[in-house]
């Protein structure tokens, strides 16, 4: 394997001929890091993850998991991967003991271990109290914990969470946070995870890539991404909207590049403490007020925007994100019940 | 945590557990159970009992024409038994069994077998958009292992209605059960019954496995459900039905294993008709359990 859990060549996903879900993708997870998958709803990190958990066939490209081939030896990459989908999965008829049971009798481990491993894994996800209970009973962190622990029955070696934390509370998430940080601080294990909260993958992930449009923008440690924005970035507003200032504050020194977006400027810039005085000063003797002036050292959110050209926040509302989440954050009510036949 | 080797190399793991997956999801649950018993009991109770058409042909329900002379007492008696007679020829010619209740009850049996395995097709479609299905994918488990648990829970599920079906048309009978009946007539209707639910079910199930939705699963059972019951010889002789209608329950396997479970249940067995059902019910399962795991094993590993 060679210090790689996972290499990622030219890896293509093309729905009804014509939809593009993941455009060539290259990428390579090490062996013992977790990395982060980061991007907009819709920006291909679910069919990323579905390919590379041999759900979906890729249409071009390949990749390596584990040193197995998806396309050539899929059995071999199960057996060696845990999943935690996005939705909830964990039937609700059955009790949480019995959902890990299944999910060990997929993977074909003989009842005596798996009994055992259920045991232990119910103790690491603290829901040894409530084993016989039904799982429609459970609270959406209690489900999501499951769902981890069912992921983690075969000893996976590399591991797949997609949107960990989706519709969970504040609380809620920072503990499956710690649980994440634990499996790979206790077990050494190799963490693949997508996410669409920016503060997620910094505080968790060793390396991140930003997906767009099925595309990687950008890959990197988030300290190298935050770096490699070249600057802190100033972000005004003045009164009239329809003039476009770019050119004023172009000229001012130390300014790098001007984004104009909206009724804002996104200014990059070096020293930005300084710089901004300057910026207002340029204008004021333009004869234009400044009316919002902001100055954001960079964090994961700038770089986002960067390379996405767009605020995480606004993508939130995507319609078919908000049906999925919708169907999940309902199941992490407890509303909707199993089916009936 | 490292990778552990020592798993089942039985390409078959994994199939009974999502069987039982299936099959404890309805037995945990008495009310669905129930209720899909109840509409083939209330079948049976309303349209079995009150279409009592042996009922028409006894003596007491004749009244005598004004003649001359009158006739006697002992006469109309007389009369009375003939015409019993002959409506008790005319049941057995027609129905093949005495009494209406029995020829419809044993009918029900394939009609709760049909039912369920119309219904079989639902909880892939659940599987589907609960992302369950895209999990078991992510296992090593066969893919054509998840499509037959489908079929084998589904199958189980139709067998144990059946023999509930079978046990109150007994209790709230008469079910005129022919003389010879044996144990090994008994393994025969369950073989029939077996047969049709697997073709059935695989059928339903290949329909279901591309929907996402379940009102189109819904539509489509809803439309197929009644006129693959009167299309048959479920309720009632295929004999007496017009020619165009005839050509569709011949077509109908529902017809083949609703005169096989009759036959051996309740009239006197015409073996050349029996093998002739049992050779139709068995292509019937095989041609389409096989399309059915071929075809999803193909779109599973898409």
């Amino acid at each position: 394997m060679a210090g790689d859990a996972l290499i990622v060549k030219g890896l293509t996903k093309v729905f009804n001929k014509n939809l593009i879900a993941v455009d060539h993708v290259d990428f390579t997870v090490k062996e013992g890091e977790i990395f982060g998958f980061l991007g907009p709803n819709g920006a291909g990190k679910t069919t990323t993850i579905h390919m590379l958990t041999t759900v979906l066939k890729p249409n071009e490209g390949n990749a390596t998991v584990c040193g197995f081939d998806i396309s050539k030896k899929p059995s071999e990459v199960r057996n060696c991967i845990g999943v935690v989908p996005q939705e909830y999965t964990a039937d609700e008829d059955l009790t949480g003991l019995e959902n890990i049971l299944l999910c060990a009798d997929l993977y074909g481990i003989p009842r005596e271990v798996s009994k055992k491993r259920a045991e232990e894994l119910l103790e690491l996800v603290e829901l040894t109290k409530f084993k016989d209970k039904q799982v429609a009973t459970y609270s959406g962190g209690m489900r999501r914990r499951l769902e981890l622990a069912c992921g983690l029955i075969n000893r996976p070696h590399l591991f797949f969470l997609d949107e960990p934390t989706l519709g969970l509370d504040v609380q809620t998430r920072a503990a499956t946070w710690d649980y994440i940080k634990l499996l790979k601080k206790e077990f050494g294990m190799t963490i693949f995870m997508t996410t669409h909260y920016l503060e997620e993958a910094d505080m968790l992930c060793d390396r991140v890539a930003i997906i767009d449009y099925g595309k990687i923008v950008a890959v990197g440690t988030p300290n190298e991404l935050k770096e490699g924005l070249g600057g802190d970035i100033v972000t005004l507003s003045i009164k009239d909207s329809n003039i476009d200032i770019s050119s004023i504050i172009k000229k001012v020194p130390r300014v790098k590049e001007v984004k104009k977006q909206d009724n804002t400027y996104r200014i990059k810039v070096e020293d930005g403490e300084e710089t901004a005085p300057s910026i207002i000063e340029a204008l004021r003797t333009e004869g234009h007020k400044v009316t919002r002036l902001s100055l954001t050292k960079p964090t994961l959110d700038e770089v986002y925007l960067e390379y996405t050209g767009k605020s995480i926040r606004d993508e939130e509302e995507t319609k078919e994100g908000f049906r999925a989440q919708r169907i999940t954050m309902r199941r992490a009510r407890g509303e909707s019940r199993g089916h009936p036949f | 945590m490292t990778q552990n080797n020592n798993n089942s190399k039985n390409p078959l793991h994994g199939l009974w557990a999502l069987t039982n997956r299936e099959l404890k999801k309805w037995y945990k649950n008495p009310v669905i159970l129930l209720l899909g018993i109840i509409q083939p009991i209330i079948w049976m109770g309303l349209l079995g009992k009150a279409m009592n058409l042996g009922a028409i042909f006894t003596s007491n329900s004749i009244s005598f024409p004004q003649i001359n002379p009158p006739l006697s007492p002992e006469q109309q008696i007389q009369i009375g038994q003939w015409f019993s007679s002959i409506a008790a020829n005319t049941m057995k010619g027609t129905f093949g069994t005495a009494d209406y209740f029995s020829y419809m009850a044993v009918g029900m049996m394939s009609f709760v077998v049909m039912f369920t395995a119309m219904f079989s097709g639902m909880s892939i479609v659940w599987d589907r958009r609960l992302g369950f299905l895209n999990k078991v994918l992510s296992t090593p488990v066969a893919r054509g292992s998840i499509l037959m648990a489908k079929i084998l829970s589904a199958v189980i599920r139709a067998l144990v209605q059946a023999t509930i079906i079978l046990v109150i048309a007994y209790v709230i009978g008469p079910l005129s059960v022919s003389a010879d009946f044996t144990i090994f007539h008994l393994l025969g209707v369950y073989a029939a019954l077996f047969l049709i639910s697997v073709g059935l079910s695989s059928i339903f199930i290949l329909i279901a496995i591309r929907s996402t939705k379940q009102e189109t699963q819904m539509a489509v059972v809803n439309l197929l459900n009644l006129p693959l019951m009167f299309a048959s010889n479920a309720l009632f002789p295929a004999k007496l039905m017009p020619d165009w209608l005839q050509t569709i329950v011949k077509i109908n396997p529902v017809t083949y294993a609703t005169d096989a479970t009759r036959q051996l249940i309740l009239q006197s067995i015409d073996m050349q008709q029996l093998l002739f059902d049992f050779a139709y019910l068995g292509a019937f399962a095989a041609v389409f359990s096989t399309i059915g795991i071929v075809l999803s094993w193909r779109y599973l590993s898409k």
